[in-house]
């Protein structure tokens, strides 16, 4: 069941990718969704499963990968409570977006493409997540890389696009790297790359802490490629050139968490690399920071929203650095609902804009699209932390643990989150609040979305507002329905995990920090945006810190002039002078020598033929000589 | 024998008879050996090179002796699937054609028996056979240092021959009482200065036909301009010559002398394989463009060669059929991109994506398998050899491994500039050969990515027992 469970989208790509041509686009868009839809039933069927499975996973071998010596890889899978749970997220969320395309590319000529692609894609990242060993995990981390680098690109003729999905793919590359050099590690320590094999040797506790904080920190290099960590995460926003829906699954509810799931599945190397952890507390936390600042000068609808899922990622990375591994996996759940959300609705307005994506153009939508207007909404609070939504009760345990952990910490993350808080409702009352700011015949055109794009939306603004269920926490709820999600995590952990200790009137408090926060926020943007109706100025008025910020830092131009152009400089160099002048002239003035010495040579042209015809003749003909004497 | 005779023999009807035969019987003629080549493997039970041929002519120390394992396999599949697909779609339809397929047959008669040569003589002979051919090949090249360029690649592999040669001779005078055969070389023990010494003839020879930089600067000028037929078999097959070599008989039989050899190589290996990586970023030739990237990844194989565990000759060994598909692939598109279009320069190529599916998917799925992404070939063979060089030196792997970085970055960008964009030009159909033959090669792109192990399986006692001679000898305990 689980290997049909990964197969069926595979299955759709290929159906799809070879005759999707020959389809009508209605066919090509139930196969494509369809197929992922049946994944998800599958994965609820193994989901249900596993509660009366007494060794708590479902394992599949299909056949041997490699074998050299010991090295022994197999192609298997194991559904257990954590890959399950990323499963569900992947194919339900996977099936929202399929639908949501069906109405969303209606007009593009690569239909069939696209959907083949997006299948492509859930069939590697349900390997990634699902795979029973860490080879198998790389094999879906650099397919899903691929998908990403295609559908970044989909739309090929558009030179800026295909840079900015070779950056994605090249980037991450870097992180591969990391990561392989960390399986290699593994596998120098535990020889096998077998999750069960390896984490059961670790957890016997005999690993020098100077190897597990290795391995921990390359394996983070690869997380911080694929979840856009600082230095890795510019490929993110540049992103955003392929189709929304893309946005919407990869880069932001699945693929770009693969990096924490990689840390939670290794929870046993990370519980005990206390220096790595250390490490990616404070990546994680300054990514948080740095992303929320530029996203509060971006003007691409979608740009913020990208900046916004980096800011997130970091918070979660946080969250593991802290060891709250559960909070991690609760925010990833949040965060992939109500950003699932935000970005179809960012895709609703684009839509219905007729792909107008600044929002210095945009202005009282509220009235044109009600559906995509009040789910947005939705989304905006919850990742804003409003009270009782989704979003609030994740961040929250984040930020409680933060505290426990170091205060430095939540008062940074805190201070992140009221940024969150801006970004978002300047955004949001920019776009469907006050006057619109186009030509007026414009707005005439402005259209609510069709019901396969709407209907998405709807369910993603439930599952935003209900989310925060999942994972209530224990001073506010009782003990028989908090915490479900630390409960259900638990059977996968091999170190169970820390429980927060502080009394709950400090956690009261806590949470009444972050309800401040998120009202400042608010009634800063509402004074701001909507009584003084202020609008972001065009970008070359930008002066001093608003230009720094709108000009993301200048990142990008520093790893220009850092790594970028001094390689090719570099290639140039090499290119003309060793190899052309130094090595190639060496031999050709041997070549010269050789040429006018030998007269045999140089009278003929094809003389070098000849001669070595002759030089053969004699070389033979000498070995055979010694014997005949 | 038949391996060699048959490709002899239809070298010759092609001679006499070119101008009457087309692609398809070339194709058909050079796939032939296939069938017996099926039955030796058949035949092959028990692990270790086993004599499938044993005559003397001359005096009784000259044996044609031919021999027959899983690794020998290999290589003889290599080359006789990869000529057929060459003669097939890579040979250009100009005044050249007949002549080029003629050569390209003999080629695949001489590889051949490369390959199964269980003597140092016969070695030496063939070796020296399957280079003749070429250098008529890229002769026929047009360009104004055609002559300069052949010239340069004759001088270095005429310097390699001879070094072997001299190193032979050492061994027949000196060692094995006058005998060839493999096996009396083998035996033979060497000093220390001998091995360094003896071996280091076999080594110039082979280092010059990976090409292990600094003596690569034959290849990229021999490359870009010989007729993509030439490139194919070059890079596709020749090359793998060198490597073989290494693995067969540098490697066992002068062990003594790795101590001294091993850290040169493998810092030129490595090297190598940033070196060529930073020059394909740049070019906008494709072919030069292929033919760095191809320096870069035989470097690694020869890096993952020399660390000298399992791992590396396992990965090297399937590595090397895979960069023999992935090459000939690359260079097969550049090929039906510039007999269509007259041009194979990036500046003046692009959104070739809109006009022709079929090329476009091809072209990505090779381009992929070159950067080794996971579920094609490419990824198996690289995840080996990085592995094994990680076994002996882990800051060396992480200095290969920026392979994945850059290989990524320039085949991208060669997809970007050719495929993508707005269109220029537009690439038209493909005729049916030359889909049949894109078909074959991406056929094995995705059956190797997903089954890499059918080849391991198919070569790994074999190995073993090649890798034991090493070790016999007391070599990389």
């Amino acid at each position: 069941m689980v290997t049909i469970l990964i197969f069926l989208p595979f299955i759709g790509f290929l159906i799809n990718g070879l005759l999707g041509k020959f389809l009508p686009k209605s066919i090509v868009g139930i196969i494509g969704t369809g197929t992922v839809l049946g994944s998800f039933i599958l994965a609820f069927m193994c989901f249900n499963q596993l509660s009366s499975l007494t060794e708590g996973s479902i394992a599949t071998d299909l056949y041997t990968f490699l074998q050299v010596g010991g090295l022994h890889i197999k192609f298997a899978f194991t559904f257990d409570k954590l890959s399950g749970m990323m499963a569900l997220i992947i194919t339900g969320i996977g099936t929202l977006i399929h639908l949501y395309s069906m109405g969303y590319m209606h007009d593009d000529e690569g239909y069939y493409k696209f959907f083949a692609y997006l299948n492509l894609f859930v069939f590697n990242m349900l390997v990634l997540v699902l795979g029973s060993n860490f080879i198998m995990l790389f094999f879906g981390w650099e397919g899903v890389g691929l998908c990403s680098y295609l559908l970044i690109g989909f739309w090929y003729k558009n030179v800026n696009f295909g840079k900015a999905a070779r950056k994605a793919f090249v980037m991450n590359r870097i992180g591969d790297l990391g990561l392989l050099l960390g399986l290699f590690l593994i596998y120098q320590n535990f020889h096998s790359f077998d999750y069960k094999e390896v984490f059961a040797q670790i957890g016997l506790g005999q690993v020098s802490a100077f190897t597990l904080n290795s391995i921990g920190l390359l394996l983070f290099v690869g997380a911080m490629g694929k979840s856009a960590q600082i230095p890795l995460y510019t490929w993110l926003p540049d992103a955003m050139a392929g189709p929304t829906p893309v946005s919407a699954l990869i880069h932001a509810a699945t693929m770009v968490t693969a990096g924490i799931y990689l840390v939670v599945r290794s929870q046993v190397i990370f519980d005990q690399a206390e220096i790595a952890r250390e490490v990616i507390m404070w990546v994680g936390l300054a990514t948080s920071l740095f992303a929320a600042f530029i996203g509060l000068k971006q003007n691409d609808i979608k740009k913020v929203l990208a900046y916004s899922t980096v800011s997130q990622l970091g918070l979660m990375f946080v969250a593991l650095g802290c060891g709250a591994y559960t909070a991690a996996m609760f925010h990833l759940t949040t965060h992939a609902f109500f950003k699932a959300l935000l970005f179809l609705g960012s895709g609703s307005v684009i839509h219905g804009m007729h792909h107008e994506q600044d929002i210095r153009q945009m202005g009282g939508l509220k009235s044109k699209m009600p559906i995509t207007y009040f789910t947005f909404l939705i989304g905006t609070l919850a990742i804003s932390g409003f009270p009782l939504l989704s979003g609030f009760f994740s961040k929250d345990e984040i930020l409680i643990h933060a505290f426990e952990h170091n205060k430095i910490v939540w008062g940074l993350s805190l201070f992140s989150a009221m940024i969150t808080g801006i970004y978002m409702f300047r955004m949001f009352f920019l776009t469907f609040h006050g006057e619109y700011r186009n030509h007026h015949h414009a707005f005439e055109k402005v259209h609510e979305s069709p019901i396969t794009m709407t209907l998405p939306l709807m369910i993603l603004a439930v599952l935003s507002v209900f989310g925060g269920l999942l994972n209530l926490p224990h001073f506010i709820a009782g003990h028989s329905i908090s915490g479900a999600l630390a409960h259900y995590l638990a059977p996968i952990y091999s170190f169970p995990e820390k429980e927060v200790e502080l009394n709950a009137t400090i956690e009261w408090i806590l949470m009444g920090a972050a309800v401040a926060v998120f009202l400042i926020a608010f009634l800063y943007t509402r004074t701001k945006y909507l009584t003084k109706k202020s609008v972001p100025e065009s970008d070359d008025q930008q002066e001093g810190l608003g230009k720094v910020l709108s000009n993301k830092f200048y990142v990008d131009e520093i790893y220009d002039a850092i790594f970028v152009k001094p390689i090719e400089k570099m290639g140039d160099f090499v290119d003309k002078w060793i190899d052309g002048f130094i090595l190639k002239g060496f031999v050709d003035g041997f070549g010269k020598i050789s040429q006018n010495a030998s007269g045999l040579l140089s009278k003929i042209q094809n003389g070098n033929v000849e001669f070595y015809l002759i030089y053969m003749a004699v070389a033979v003909s000498i070995l055979l000589a010694f014997n005949l004497f | 024998m038949e391996l060699i005779l048959l490709p002899v023999i239809s070298a010759a009807l092609f001679a006499i008879f070119g101008k009457k035969l087309n692609q398809w019987v070339a194709f058909a003629l050079s796939a032939i050996p296939l069938i017996f080549l099926i039955s030796l493997v058949n035949s092959h039970t028990n692990p270790g090179w086993t004599t499938i041929w044993d005559t003397t002519w001359l005096s009784v120390n000259f044996r044609f002796t031919l021999g027959y394992d899983g690794f020998t396999g290999l290589m003889l599949f290599l080359t006789n699937i990869l000529v057929p697909v060459i003669l097939l779609a890579g040979v250009r339809n100009d005044e050249n054609k007949t002549k080029i397929t003629a050569l390209a047959l003999l080629m695949q008669g001489a590889l051949n028996g490369v390959f199964m040569a269980k003597d140092g003589l016969m070695f030496y002979i063939f070796w020296e056979l399957a280079l003749i051919p070429i250098y008529f090949i890229t002769l026929s090249m047009k360009h104004k240092d055609a002559f300069k360029i052949t010239l340069r690649f004759f001088i270095y592999t005429f310097v390699g021959s001879l070094a072997m040669l001299a190193s032979l001779m050492y061994i027949v005078l000196n060692k094995t009482n006058l005998s060839f055969a493999y096996q009396d070389m083998l035996n033979a023990t060497y000093s220390l200065n001998e091995a360094i010494l003896i071996g280091g003839g076999f080594l110039i020879a082979f280092l010059v036909k990976i090409p292990i930089i600094p003596f690569h600067s034959w290849q990229a000028d021999t490359y870009t301009e010989s007729p993509s037929a030439g490139s194919m078999l070059l890079s596709g097959i020749m090359l793998k010559m060198g490597l073989y070599g290494l693995m067969r008989w540098f490697m066992p039989l002068f062990p003594e002398s790795l101590d001294f050899y091993r850290p040169w190589i493998m810092a030129f290996a490595v090297a190598g394989i940033i070196y060529g990586a930073i020059i394909a970023l740049r070019q906008n030739d494709m072919k030069r463009m292929i033919a760095f990237s191809s320096l870069s990844h035989v470097a690694l194989i020869t890096a993952g060669i020399i660390s000298g565990n399992k791992t590396g000759f396992s990965g090297a060994s399937l590595q090397m059929f895979v960069h023999g598909v992935n090459a000939v692939g690359l260079f097969l598109m550049v090929e039906i991109i510039e007999s269509k279009l007259g041009t194979r320069n990036l500046d003046q190529l692009g959104g070739l994506a809109k006009t022709n599916r079929l090329f476009t998917i091809s072209f990505v799925i090779i381009a992929l398998g070159a950067a080794a992404v996971p579920f094609t070939n490419g990824f198996p063979g690289e995840f080996l050899l990085l592995k094994s060089v990680f076994e002996v030196k882990p800051v060396l792997a992480v200095l290969s491994g920026l392979t994945i970085i850059l290989c990524a970055a320039y085949m991208l960008r060669m997809l970007q500039f050719s495929l993508f964009g707005e269109g220029k030009v537009e690439i038209g159909n493909l005729a049916i050969h030359q889909s049949l033959a894109l078909f074959i090669v991406i056929a094995m792109v995705i059956a190797i990515g997903f089954f890499p192990q059918f080849i391991l399986d198919f070569v790994n006692e074999d190995l073993e027992q090649v890798f034991s001679s090493i070790e016999l000898k007391g070599a990389l305990a």
